[in-house]
């Protein structure tokens, strides 16, 4: 089995509002998967369904190749959206008993916590109230909670959300080294420069429904239109703009006077680029001449308004 | 599961460990000691005022009586008629004059009496007055009849009649009410219980909803397991402080017994000497001290062990029943300011259940309204501890009545707590919203 977890249409409905609609996703082991999605999309149920803290109307969700049960929940490390701690429990105390809610016993979950709280370099708030603690803070112990113990995949909605760029990073290091590790990610957010840099699958959902789903560079491939950005020197005489302009067509061309350059787009009928370069290494220097992919922001707005407008 | 004896212990602990309740767990039995002496003290503030009453006294009787007292000086006036007393009387701030005028005999000069205030009198004083009329006149028509007083205490005693059962046992007269007063008391501690720990049951859902540790715990837990973990966690702080007043009012006894040296031999003597006196050997009058020994015997015989093992089952599925609804309500809602509306309609059985048992089960313990309200699961756990008292089967509770609401209380506890796991489940997750009755009502449909 290669999947980690695998939903087969799944479908929860809440009175008469349906937040899933049959979404049937599969989620590879040891790879970061982003689920994306506008708000109210019904990641946060998928989510909950996958903690099982709610349960599908239809479908089923298999775990490791079984059907989800109980018992995997001590496999499964969940940081919500919504998340906190009680704040007036000493910090040590409320992550040794979250700890023992997985399942860890005391002597291996205080271990860990100690490794844990070395490694974030925290290890003095042990008898600190959370109510002390910065937002920030907060957090950091948090994550730990969260990934204290070493769970098979690992859950995170919008885990950067409260972080100050350092402490983001931080943290976003420690998720990069638990997939190392082997653990698989499902990861929750809208902000897209972090999908770009850590997924590697994504899936798409919207008004209940899964619209787009698979390896984020097959998606791009996808989604890539034949067009080109080129930048080329005008130093050396001018460039015929209008003669490329009869054998190709160009779009937002604009000719930067001080730095000599001129930069424009070209569409192109097929993928085949190689008549265009020759054409344009003829007609002058090329500084730069690269395929237009698509950003996962581009996908995400792009897939999202198509399906909205053919509603 | 062992998941829930580590919530049990976490919601204990957050409980005890809290500095309020340590502090209302040692103070509030210092409050309420503090709180009867207050109200003793003021009410004997409130009466100290002494009063200064005038009495113009015209006729030939009363005059040793009126004689100044800690609490009333009676000053007299002599040789002025009615209107310059009155004048006077008022004029000085006197709190009354009493006039007493001169007439042929006793009858109409008691009749022609008069108090006169400014305002209506005190009820109690004007009483004592009273008394001193019906003292003379009682006096003046015994002599006329030629009845000594000596004679006349001997006809005016008090008689209690001979109350036995018809197996011949001797029958306490107010052992009904002791009886009742022991069930209340029963039912009156379940309903504090209730209302204080399901309040605390409540606060803390609200408190992992609006600290949204919520969402982390469930994760790992099933809500119904979080929910049992606190109810019961709660619930042990609770009997821990009810464990902590017990011992500390045994020790505050001990104590007092130690230094006032009250105890009931010295009692006893007394009686003993009241009854010498009367001297009666034909009929003996039962002391007080025998009395008093019948009652304790009699409260030593109720069928404890029955009586404290059924508190135990009424308490429990009471308090289970009640404090899921609090954890339901504290799901539903995101601040305790939001309470208000839902906490009304549980109190409203309480509330009921105590005066129902106040007025029907001490007037007619097996009466149709306590018998209804000893089986209606909401008030059964008040209303049958309070006639519990009288024991089961004859003369008591009828054993159907006691099998049936228990039962009844049983599916009741199961079903409330069913509905109420399904609106915690869904309402720890909800936020934002202020949820009306019709809204809960689909919850359960989720």
């Amino acid at each position: 089995m290669n999947n980690i977890l695998v939903t087969k249409e799944v479908t929860k409905h809440f009175g008469n509002y349906t937040a899933l609609d049959k979404v049937s996703l599969e989620i590879p082991k040891n790879c970061i998967y982003g689920l994306l999605g506008p708000n109210g999309a019904g990641k946060t149920t998928l989510i909950r369904i996958i903690n099982q803290i709610t349960y599908p109307d239809q479908g089923e969700v298999m775990f490791d190749g079984k059907p989800l049960r109980p018992e995997h929940i001590s496999m499964i490390g969940y940081l919500p959206e919504e998340r906190g701690l009680y704040k007036s429990m000493k910090v040590g105390e409320q992550a040794l008993y979250l700890a023992r809610l997985k399942g860890l016993d005391k002597v291996e979950a205080k271990k860990r916590l100690k490794y844990w709280f070395d490694r974030l370099d925290i290890g003095d708030w042990w008898n600190k109230k959370i109510q002390e603690l910065s937002k920030g803070m907060a957090q950091k112990i948090q994550f730990i909670v969260t990934v204290l113990h070493a769970p098979k995949l690992l859950i995170f909605d919008e885990p950067f959300s409260g972080f100050d760029p350092i402490n983001a990073n931080l943290i976003k290091d420690e998720i990069l080294k638990l997939k190392d590790q082997g653990t698989s990610i499902i990861f929750s957010t809208h902000r897209m420069e972090s999908v770009e840099e850590l997924c590697e699958h994504i899936a798409l959902l919207h008004r209940s429904e899964k619209i787009l789903d698979g390896k984020l560079s097959d998606i791009k491939k996808a989604y890539k239109k034949n067009r080109f950005q080129v930048g080329m020197y005008s130093e050396n005489g001018e460039i015929d703009l209008d003669e490329i302009k009869t054998k190709f067509k160009l779009s937002f061309v604009a000719h930067d006077l001080v730095e000599k350059q001129l930069n424009f787009t070209v569409q192109l009928p097929t993928s085949d680029s190689r008549g265009l370069l020759s054409y344009l290494s003829e007609k002058g220097n090329i500084h730069h001449f690269q395929e237009k992919i698509p950003s996962a922001n581009e996908i995400f707005i792009q897939t999202v308004q198509s399906k909205s407008a053919h509603e | 599961m062992s998941k829930l004896p580590l919530i049990i212990r976490r919601e204990y602990l957050a409980k005890v460990r809290n500095k309020s309740f340590v502090i209302m767990t040692f103070l509030s039995p210092v409050l309420m000691v503090a709180m009867v002496v207050l109200v003793a003290y003021l009410a004997q503030v409130n009466d100290a005022e002494k009063r200064v009453v005038a009495v113009l006294n015209q006729s030939d009787y009363f005059s040793t009586d009126f004689q100044t007292t800690e609490s009333v000086s009676y000053i007299r006036f002599f040789d002025i008629d009615l209107q310059t007393a009155k004048d006077s009387t008022s004029n000085m701030g006197y709190t009354g004059l009493l006039y007493i005028p001169s007439e042929e005999n006793l009858e109409r000069v008691t009749q022609m009496a008069v108090f006169f205030t400014k305002d209506s009198p005190n009820s109690i004083f004007l009483k004592k007055l009273e008394w001193v009329f019906e003292d003379r006149l009682r006096q003046s028509r015994l002599q006329q009849m030629g009845v000594s007083s000596k004679e006349f205490a001997t006809v005016d005693r008090e008689f209690e009649i001979n109350t036995t059962t018809f197996s011949g046992e001797q029958n306490l007269k107010h052992i009904n009410e002791i009886k009742a007063g022991i069930g209340l008391a029963f039912g009156y501690l379940i309903m504090m219980f209730i209302i204080i720990y399901g309040g605390f049951v409540m606060r803390s859902v609200i408190e992992e909803k609006t600290s949204r540790i919520i969402e982390v715990i469930i994760s790992s837990v099933r809500p119904f397991q979080l929910l049992m973990g606190k109810i019961i966690g709660t619930s042990l702080a609770g009997l821990t402080q009810f464990a902590i007043w017990i011992v500390s009012v045994g020790i505050l006894i001990l104590i007092a017994s130690i230094f006032i040296d009250v105890d009931l031999n010295t009692l006893n003597e007394g009686s003993d000497v009241i009854k010498n006196e009367t001297g009666d050997a034909m009929m003996p009058i039962p002391s007080i001290s025998e009395t008093a020994n019948l009652y304790t015997q009699e409260v030593f015989e109720l069928p404890w062990l029955m009586l404290i093992s059924s508190f135990l089952v009424y308490f429990i599925l009471g308090y289970l029943i009640y404090s899921s609804i609090y954890a339901a309500i504290g799901a539903a809602v995101d601040n305790e300011t939001d309470t208000q509306q839902f906490i009304f309609p549980i109190i409203l059985p309480l509330m009921l259940a105590i005066y129902v048992g106040f007025f029907s089960v001490f007037n007619n313990p097996h009466g149709p309204i306590a018998v209804g309200f000893s089986l209606f699961p909401l008030t059964s756990p008040i209303v049958m501890l309070m006639r519990l008292p009288w024991g089961i089967g004859e003369g008591g509770v009828p054993v159907w009545q006691l099998l049936t609401s228990i039962l009844l209380l049983l599916g009741t506890f199961i079903g409330i707590v069913w509905l109420a796991a399904k609106i915690y489940r869904v309402g720890i997750l909800m936020y934002g919203k202020k949820p009306t009755y019709k809204e809960l009502f689909k919850w359960l449909k989720y």
